[in-house]
């Protein structure tokens, strides 16, 4: 009795300390400390844990914590800001892989150990959601962190069949899954059902390009958090629901987010069949006979010298770039001659929800600075200069005025409005999504060819001699 | 499983969705990377899952697949609050002087 108080009074604590530090993140000045009473609720979690009754042997559980110690501390501290979106694919994986481990560990001891006791209906239906979105996400997760990485090819792989295939797994592995719900001991179908979902997550990734990847990781942020859910459903754990409930709720509002963000439905995002909309990229219009005019590094600097207003425009090829301090420092010198710089904010710009907001951070740009969609759209016609800095598809007007694109209905920010616009792009190569971009051809668009950190670097030396 | 139980694990489900709802979609979109690294971090909370399998002495699989259960959840416990910590640490006001020395002393580290 009194062992369990501690360990279920520990469990209590963490569950106030998660919650707390989730609500500490509505406002940046009071997340970081939030955050640290969380970790401080892992720690009581975690130690309170040991005081178990039915733990006879520390030996293997002390190796795990030093292991998965020794692998968290370079994934925490020495991972740059730029590569977020797969240091956050692959954790995805190893959150998912852990609870997958537990709920096949617990159905195999169930029928396997003497005296074999076997699962009940209700405990299966917990055991069977917590393998199925745990595996479907261990590998897919695993795929994305590869599109990111680059040891998987960024682009989608299309073969013919594919959809119809995807959709067939599925549904085999939902129909296994309510076989089981009848037949808890059907113990083939269950590792069957494993190895299916396992499979799944490879080839529903396979399809989906570079650009839809903030949807894809916040669809896995999800589905881990139903994992746990259902692991704290099986184990009969309240804080581990509950912080399931926590990361199911988050991934759930962000997938939302940002579905809406490149107006796609809710449905094409569950079923992961959003990445053919760049099969469709043949029907965009095409740009031929148009002419895109270049800049030189001294005209666009004097521009930028006399702006009184400029409105910085980050998209992913800035993280790719590592630019954003050569950013801070063009920014900085507009500033110095008089200037105003904000940063306008695409919610899908980059490869994760606030992918460039945290980019920006890093380099001391103030967070009031940093404007989304909606607050930045209006200023854009009193601006001077629109800087794109290595974004595209949610700069293209083709979203607003060409019912054929694929991106056609996404919001975008509206750049065209400033009196001048200048886009820092390494050549003509179309964006991610494949897509002629017509902003380049505008009469009001300057394109300053080359390598983001060179051109801005050019850009700085030639701004301190104008 | 006992009935009751079930159900009042399904009312902690619920609630703690709406409550988890509620309150996160209110983090502004600013926040939405630290947002994702903060519910994986306190979601490796499965690592007291996986520690009851590993200690637990049931078996050599059991123990086997618990172990590195926990390893894998608790690099995401060490490496998602860190990760998420040095994130936050970031995101300042702008404000009076001290944002001007920190301006200074950052356009400094620029220079070189």
């Amino acid at each position: 009795m009194g062992r369990d108080t501690v360990v279920l009074g520990a469990y209590f604590i963490s569950s106030i300390l998660f919650i707390l530090g989730v609500k500490s993140l509505t406002h940046p000045d009071s997340a970081r400390r939030g955050m640290q009473m969380a970790a401080l609720g892992m720690l009581v979690a975690i130690v309170g844990t040991l005081f178990l009754h039915e733990i006879v042997t520390f030996r293997w559980i002390i190796i795990g914590l030093i292991v998965g110690s020794i692998i968290g501390y370079p994934l925490g501290m020495w991972v740059p800001m730029t590569a977020m979106p797969e240091r956050i694919a692959i954790s995805h994986t190893f959150g998912s892989l852990a609870a997958s481990l537990v709920g096949v560990a617990e159905y195999y001891n169930a029928y396997n150990l003497a005296p074999a006791h076997g699962v009940a209906h209700i405990e299966m239906a917990a055991l069977g959601l917590e393998v199925l979105f745990g595996s479907l996400t261990v590998t897919g997760s695993f795929m994305a962190c590869g599109k990111l990485q680059g040891f998987v090819t960024e682009k989608s792989v299309i073969y013919p069949f594919q959809n119809e295939t995807n959709i067939g797994m599925f549904a085999i592995a939902v129909l296994m899954f309510f076989y089981l719900l009848v037949v808890p001991g059907a113990q083939l179908v269950f590792y069957a059902m494993v190895i299916l979902a396992t499979l799944l997550g490879v080839l529903m990734v396979l399809p989906i390009g570079g650009a839809d990847m903030p949807v894809l990781l916040s669809l896995f942020n999800a589905y881990t958090g139903l994992a746990a859910a259902a692991t704290g459903f099986a184990l009969n754990n309240y804080v581990l629901i509950i912080t399931g409930a926590l990361d199911g709720a988050s991934g759930f509002i962000l997938s939302v987010a940002m579905s809406k963000a490149m107006n796609r439905s809710f449905t094409n995002v569950l079923f992961g069949a959003f990445g053919s909309g760049a099969a469709a990229a043949g029907e965009a219009r095409s740009a031929e006979g148009l002419t895109v005019k270049p800049i030189t590094v001294e005209d666009a600097a004097m521009q930028l010298a006399y702006a009184r207003e400029v409105i910085i425009v980050p998209g992913y090829g800035m993280a790719v770039a590592q630019c954003q301090h050569q950013v801070r420092e063009l920014s900085d010198l507009i500033e110095r001659r008089g200037g105003e710089v904000k940063f306008a904010i695409h919610p899908v710009a980059g490869r994760m929800p606030g992918h460039m907001n945290v980019l920006l951070a890093e380099v001391d740009i103030p967070y009031a600075r940093l404007y989304g969609m909606e607050d930045i759209n209006p200023e854009f016609n009193q601006a001077d200069v629109a800087l794109v800095i290595g974004a595209n598809d949610v700069v293209n007007p083709a979203a607003k005025d060409s019912p054929g694109s694929p991106i056609y209905g996404m919001p975008i920010l509206n750049v065209e409005e400033a009196r001048s616009v200048i886009v820092l792009k390494r050549s003509m190569n179309p964006g991610f999504a494949g897509i002629e971009n017509e902003l380049f051809y505008r009469d009001k668009t300057f394109m300053l060819f080359g390598d983001a950190k060179d051109s801005l670097g050019k850009l700085i030396s030639e701004m301190k001699n104008v | 499983m006992n009935t009751v139980i079930w159900f009042a694990q399904l009312y902690i489900a619920v609630l703690a969705g709406f409550v988890g709802y509620q309150m996160i979609a209110r983090v502004p979109p600013l926040l939405h990377t630290p947002l994702m690294a903060a519910t994986n971090a306190i979601d490796a909370i499965t690592v007291v899952g996986a520690m009851v399998l590993a200690g637990r002495g049931h078996g050599w699989l059991a123990t086997v697949l618990g172990t590195i259960a926990v390893a894998s959840a608790m690099s995401n416990v060490v490496g998602g609050f860190l990760i998420t910590d040095r994130m936050l640490a970031m995101f300042r006001r702008d404000s009076g002087a001290a944002a001007a020395a920190k301006a200074a002393a950052s356009n400094g580290r620029g220079m070189h």
